[in-house]
C-alpha cells in the first residue's frame, strides 16, 4: 500500500457516478415538484455512491458537528432536503457506474449483496437491543461495508480483475488476492476513504474490520460481519467474495446463534431481497 | 444596540401605493453597536436606500453577514454604493454551499458580469474582503459577537445572533422549522422526529432570552397548509420560537409578496387578539423605523 494508491483512490472517487436505478429515480422524482420527500430520501439512502456524498459533505470540518452524521436521514434534518436533493442530483449529473467494468465486476449483484447486508444488518441491531438511531447506522454500515470493491472495479479493473479470479478459482477470500494483485483490500482502501470523509469512529471500524475480526465493543461492527454472512449464505447478490466466514465465538456470543441457525431465526428472508431489488432493477 | 429595518419584504420588491407604510424592499436590517459599528444582515434592495444613508459616514467599515444565497437577499449588493468608493472596506461574510462548494464571493461575482451589470468586480474600488462563516464559531465584530447557525430552508442559510455589551439580537434569514417527513405509521417516523426534536432544541438554545427575535413569518396558518417545504415560516412558528426561547421582542419579517398593509395590519390584529398571553411584545418589521434595545 503506498500513499499515490491512496491519494489517486481519493481523488478518483469524486468523480465516480451512483448506480443506475439510483440517478434514474433522483432525476425523475427531483423533478416532480410534487414528489414526496420520502420517497427521495429512501432512494439517496439505498445507494451508497449518494450516501457517502452527503455524509462526506455533512461531517466536513466546515459544520464542525459535534457528532458525526451517520446517516441520510439526519442529514436532511441538519441541511435541509433541498439542499440533499441537489448533492444528490449533482452525483446524477456524473453519469451512471458503468455495468460493463474490465474487472466483470458485477455492479447490480453488489448492489443487491450490499443492500441486503444493510437491510440484515439493521433487523440484527434491532434484534439485539440497539437502539433506533443506532440501528440506521448498521444499515448504513452494511450499505458501505464493500465500498472498496466498486472502487477497484471503477478505477483498478485490471488488477481487481484478477484478485477476483483467483479468489474464485482458489476458493481464497477475495481480501486476500485483493493484496497480492492491487497493494491493498477493499477493507484498507474503505477505511482510507471513510477516514478521508470523516464518516463516525464506529462506521469507519466496522468498514475496516468486518473481516479481522476480534472482539469489540463496537456491535455495528458485529452486526454487519453476520448480516455480510447471512446474505452470502442465502446468496442475495454477489460481491465477488466466495467464501463464507464462520462466526467465531464473540459474534456467537453477541447474537446466542451460529450462522445457521441466526439465519432460521430471522424468519423469511426473501422480502429482503425483493425490497431491495427494487432499489436496483429499472 | 440599535437597529433599522431597510427592507422586509420576500421574494421580490413589491413597491407602490399598498406597501408605503410597511415597505416593499427585499431584506437588509442595519444593527448598529454602542461604538457604532456597521453590522448589515442581508443586501436585498433595502441595502440601496441604507447605502445612500451611508454616503454621509464615507469612509466606511460595514460587516455585511449573508443569511443564504436566494435572489432576494443578494439583490442589491451591486447597488451597494460604498463597494465602489476608495478607502471603505467591507467584509462579506457567508457560507460554503455544500452543493456548489462556492463561497459566498459567488454572491456578488456572478452579478458582476458583463450580461447583467455594467462594472466588474475587478473595478470596485472600495477594499472588499470575503469570510466563510462556519456554524457555531463566533465571529467578532468590534464589540459585537455574531454567531451562526443553520436554518432549514431550501439552500444553505444561517441564522445570526448578535451579541454585544449584554444585548442580543437573533435573525432568522430564511426559515422553516423542520417538518417530519415521515407520516406516523411509517417505522421511520419516530427516529425523523427525534432529529427534528433535536435540532429544534439546538436552534431554541441560539435564539435563547434574546432582546429581539426577527423571524421569517411568510405565513398564516391557512396559507401554510399549502406551502410546505416551501422553506418559510409562520406567524404561529415564529411566536413558538420566541415563547420557547424568552425572546423579548419578536419582529416579523419577510413579509409575503402580495401583501397589502391593510392586510398586514389586519394579521396584526388578529395576533394581538389570538395570542394574548405571549410573554414578548409582537411587532411588524417596518422599514425605516429605528429601534433602540
Amino acid at each position: 500500500m503506498t500513499n499515490s494508491i491512496n491519494e489517486k483512490l481519493i481523488v478518483l472517487v469524486e468523480k465516480m457516478p451512483a448506480f443506475p436505478k439510483s440517478v434514474q429515480q433522483v432525476v425523475q422524482l427531483t423533478s416532480d415538484i410534487n414528489a414526496s420527500a420520502k420517497d427521495i430520501v429512501r432512494v439517496i439512502e439505498c445507494d451508497p455512491v449518494m450516501t457517502v456524498k452527503i455524509l462526506k459533505s455533512i461531517n466536513s470540518s466546515f459544520y464542525g458537528l459535534p457528532q458525526k452524521v451517520t446517516s441520510v436521514q439526519r442529514a436532511v434534518v441538519y441541511i435541509g432536503l433541498n439542499t440533499i436533493k441537489n448533492i444528490a442530483l449533482g452525483v446524477a449529473a456524473m453519469g451512471i457506474l458503468n455495468a460493463n467494468n474490465k474487472a466483470n465486476f458485477n455492479t447490480s449483484n453488489f448492489l443487491l449483496h450490499s443492500l441486503t447486508t444493510a437491510a440484515i444488518s439493521k433487523m440484527l441491531a434491532e434484534r439485539i437491543g440497539l437502539s433506533a438511531i443506532e440501528s440506521s447506522d448498521c444499515f448504513v454500515a452494511g450499505l458501505l461495508h464493500d465500498f472498496g470493491k466498486v472502487v477497484f472495479a471503477e478505477f483498478m479493473p485490471d488488477e481487481f480483475k484478477l484478485a477476483l479470479e483467483k479468489s474464485k478459482e482458489q476458493q481464497l477470500p477475495l481480501h486476500q488476492t485483493e493484496l497480492e494483485f492491487i497493494g491493498l483490500s477493499h477493507t484498507q482502501a474503505g477505511k482510507i476513504l471513510a477516514e478521508k470523509w470523516e464518516l463516525s469512529e464506529t462506521l469507519i471500524d466496522a468498514i475496516a474490520h468486518h473481516h479481522d475480526l476480534g472482539p469489540s465493543q463496537n456491535a455495528l461492527r458485529d452486526c454487519v460481519f453476520a448480516a455480510n454472512q447471512i446474505s452470502k449464505h442465502m446468496q442475495f447478490g454477489d460481491s465477488g467474495n466466495p467464501l463464507i466466514e464462520d462466526f467465531p465465538e464473540s459474534i456467537v456470543a453477541r447474537f446466542g446463534l451460529n450462522l445457521t441457525t441466526l439465519c432460521d431465526a430471522l424468519g423469511n428472508l426473501e422480502s429482503v431481497k425483493t425490497e431491495a431489488q427494487s432499489f436496483i432493477n429499472i | 444596540m440599535k437597529f433599522k429595518f431597510w427592507g422586509v419584504r420576500g421574494s421580490i420588491p413589491t413597491p407602490g401605493p399598498n406597501t408605503l407604510k410597511y415597505g416593499g424592499n427585499t431584506t437588509c436590517i442595519e444593527i448598529r453597536t454602542h461604538s457604532n459599528d456597521l453590522i448589515i444582515l442581508d443586501a436585498g434592495t433595502g441595502i440601496h436606500a441604507l447605502a445612500q444613508n451611508l454616503l454621509k459616514e464615507m469612509p466606511i467599515q460595514a460587516h455585511i453577514f449573508i443569511t443564504h444565497t436566494h435572489w432576494d437577499h443578494i439583490q442589491g449588493l451591486p447597488f451597494f454604493i460604498p463597494i465602489f468608493i476608495p478607502n471603505n472596506q467591507i467584509t462579506i461574510y457567508g457560507g460554503l454551499d455544500p452543493v456548489t462548494n462556492e463561497t459566498i464571493n459567488r454572491a456578488l461575482s456572478v452579478q458582476l458580469q458583463y450580461s447583467y451589470f455594467p462594472i466588474r468586480e475587478a473595478q470596485l474600488n472600495a477594499r472588499i474582503e470575503y469570510a466563510t462563516v462556519k456554524p457555531g464559531v463566533p465571529i467578532k465584530v468590534g464589540s459585537a459577537t455574531i454567531t451562526p447557525i443553520v436554518l432549514n430552508h431550501p439552500v444553505l442559510n444561517f441564522g445570526y445572533r448578535i451579541d454585544c455589551d449584554g444585548q442580543s439580537i437573533f435573525f432568522t434569514g430564511d426559515y422553516e422549522p423542520q417538518l417530519n417527513i415521515y407520516d406516523p405509521e411509517d417505522d421511520e417516523y419516530a427516529e425523523f422526529q427525534s432529529f427534528v426534536d433535536t435540532k429544534w432544541a439546538e436552534v431554541v438554545l441560539a435564539m435563547k432570552d434574546v432582546d429581539a427575535l426577527i423571524v421569517d413569518s411568510s405565513y398564516t396558518d391557512q396559507e401554510y397548509a399549502s406551502k410546505q417545504g416551501w422553506g418559510h415560516g409562520t406567524y404561529a412558528s415564529g411566536i413558538k420560537l420566541a415563547t420557547e426561547a424568552n425572546a423579548k421582542k419578536l419582529f416579523f419579517t419577510h413579509h409575503e409578496p402580495t401583501r397589502s398593509d391593510a392586510s398586514l395590519d389586519a394579521i396584526y390584529q388578529d395576533l394581538l387578539q389570538n395570542y394574548p398571553e405571549t410573554c414578548c411584545e409582537l411587532l411588524l418589521a417596518q422599514e425605516g423605523v429605528d429601534i433602540s434595545l
